[in-house]
């Protein structure tokens, strides 16, 4: 192997962070099984990522030894119980870095979480006492985009309907990037919340924030980065981002379903109004009426999903040991020699950007006219899954005039090795329907 | 699992060549006819069914879409088997064909009732393919009952 040195004062080759991938896929019991025969070629993690050892064991410890009820009894296991489950919000604090652990609410997914501002909308709209933030109605404007996934299209468009609001959005360039040409015509004074993804899950896109939160700012709108695809793969700085509220899911980071969150800004969640209403979310109850807990309690109504969200806070130490830093790496190199390779399939068109800036590891494409079903079944037969379909962005798809993509998508597990799978397997595709 | 028990040669054969591919519109002025646009949401498949009768036989079956190889060899292939027969004998053909699906691989198809359909027998193994198989099949039940005659017998046997 030659090498070329790089001047010294350069960046060096051993600068950036690099972990031993090898060793991280030890972790990951599910990576030995096989698949049809063949060893299991995961590339499906922007669908749900697998999860560590060390996961499942906090997962199973905390219902062995730590069960009870959060926040509302004096025993030792429900203190141990409380304790976990704050300590998980804490490190979950700590990994986005808000500035307060109150900031951080915890949800089913993300789904739930974007919903849970888009209804704190609507109830907003039904007082005339709430934070003018929050009240929407005929003449306002909500602003998406067309690389939504459907979870942030389909809340605003109900919000829409119930408060005679309009729904507005970004389009998106041939080459899969946010067009941001008309920004100042569609983020207006009427705007009161922009919601985007800031990681395309289908196209793979990383949204450059900055002059879309500059142009919110001046208008005195709100700003929601739906963070699902990003918070998994790239280190999160909210003070950084200068978002209002970001959102992510726990399936999608190494941690189990069932968990999400919700991250606002202080000021902001405590300006927000309620959206359900139940146990642990009261100040105090009488017949006649209730008042609510401040923020994080006010939107966590009822058993909350305890076991989880512990669980994600083991996933959280997990992926920090690793350091998100090197997982961005690791994912940018992978994702520079999956496009090259991808590059050398005969009829191969890849949706969205062909080059490795500005993008994650998430890659969506076409082989020439084979329907993207056929291909995912023929790479299954071969052990490699990957995901086919609208991947819940079907804008997306009727944008590039496809009614689906077939998509491969990588994490900090992923190697080189399984993307020569990918390729090989499509060779094998091209066999079958040539 | 076999690959090549899903992707039969009729099969690819019958994507690769569709028969009686493309909506027509009636010859008969009197012909009645009914259309239904079925859509399967999980992969955005989708399917236009045109049938044409007169009151007792379907004299076209036409359709247009977009999907899979099973999804398209399927609507070639109903068009194939259900062009031309009375409506009772399709309802036969179409219960058999949905039994066939529905049976998890557990089902020995009728080549004389099935024809081509039998290389489908396969696919009913692969539950997330079921679907694709039986998109055009029921878009054309709903086709033939707006056309006012319906192929799913009353009283199941
Ligand atoms: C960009 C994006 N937003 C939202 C979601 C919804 O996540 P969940 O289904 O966990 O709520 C997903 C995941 O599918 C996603 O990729």
């Amino acid at each position: 192997m030659t090498s070329i040195a790089i001047p010294s004062g350069m960046p060096q080759y051993d600068d950036v962070p690099r972990y031993d991938v090898a060793r991280v896929r030890a972790d990951f019991p599910i990576l030995d099984r096989e698949v049809n025969g063949h060893p299991l070629v995961y590339l499906d993690s922007a669908n749900t990522s697998h999860k560590p050892r060390q996961v499942l064991d906090v997962l199973a410890e905390h219902y062995a030894r730590h069960n009870a009820n959060v926040s509302r009894s004096v025993h030792t296991l429900g203190t141990e119980a409380t304790e976990a489950y704050e300590g998980a919000r804490a490190k979950i604090a700590a990994f986005i870095n808000a500035p307060s652990v109150d900031e951080v609410v915890f949800t089913k997914n993300s789904t739930e979480a974007i919903n849970l501002v888009a209804y704190a909308f609507s109830n907003a709209s039904l007082r005339p006492d709430a934070d003018p933030r929050f009240r929407i109605g005929p003449g306002d404007e909500i602003v998406i985009s067309e690389m939504e996934h459907h979870s942030n299209i389909v809340p605003w468009q109900l919000l829409a309907e119930r408060t005679g609001a309009t729904l507005r959005w970004f389009p998106v360039t041939d080459h899969g990037r946010l067009d941001e040409s008309g920004l100042d015509d569609l983020v207006t004074e009427r705007t009161k919340i922009v919601s985007l993804v800031h990681m395309s899950n289908i196209l793979g896109t990383v949204n450059a924030t900055s002059r879309i939160t500059q142009r919110v700012r001046e208008v005195g709108a709100l700003l929601l980065l739906d963070c699902s695809q990003s918070v998994p793969h790239l280190p999160m700085d909210v003070v950084d981002y200068d978002a209002d509220f970001i959102v992510f899911t726990g399936h999608k980071m190494c941690g189990p379903t069932g968990i999400g969150v919700l991250w606002g800004r202080g000021e902001l969640l405590a300006a927000m109004p309620p959206v359900f209403g139940g146990g642990s979310m009261i100040e105090t109850v009488t017949m006649a009426r209730s008042t609510f807990a401040a923020p994080p309690a006010r939107f966590e109504a009822g058993t909350p999903p305890i076991a989880e969200a512990v669980a994600l806070g083991a996933a959280v130490d997990y992926l920090t040991s690793i350091g998100m830093p090197a997982i961005q790496w690791h994912e940018k190199e992978l994702t520079a020699y999956a496009l090259d390779a991808l590059a050398t399939v005969p009829g191969l068109r890849v949706f969205g950007p062909n080059v490795p800036v500005g993008r994650g590891g998430t890659i969506s494409f076409a082989l020439g006219d084979v329907h993207p079903h056929d291909v995912g079944q023929v790479l299954d037969s071969l052990g490699v899954q990957v995901r086919v379909g609208h991947h819940c962005a079907k804008p997306v798809c009727t944008r590039f005039g496809v009614p689906a993509t077939t998509r491969a998508s990588f994490y900090l597990y992923t190697t080189t090795e399984e993307i020569d799978a990918l390729v090989a397997g499509l060779e094998q595709v091209r066999k079958v329907f040539d | 699992m076999q690959l090549d028990q899903l992707y039969q040669e009729i099969i690819l054969d019958h994507y690769k060549h569709p028969h009686g591919r493309g909506l027509r519109d009636a010859t008969d002025p009197v012909a009645r006819v009914g259309e239904a646009h079925h859509v399967n949401p999980t992969c955005g498949d989708e399917i236009t069914v045109r049938v044409t009768t007169d009151g007792k036989v379907f004299t076209d079956i036409s359709y247009d879409g977009m999907g899979c190889s099973i999804s398209q060899a399927s609507a070639s292939v109903l068009h194939e088997l259900l062009r031309g027969r009375a409506a009772d004998d399709a309802a036969v053909v179409h219960e058999a064909f949905v039994e066939l699906m529905s049976g998890r691989g557990q089902v020995t198809p009728d080549e004389d009732v099935l024809g081509d359909g039998v290389a489908f027998a396969g696919v009913a193994r692969y539950p997330a393919r079921v679907k694709c198989a039986l998109l055009s099949w029921m878009a054309f039940k709903d086709a033939a009952t707006r056309a006012g005659v319906g192929v799913s017998p009353e009283v199941k046997a």
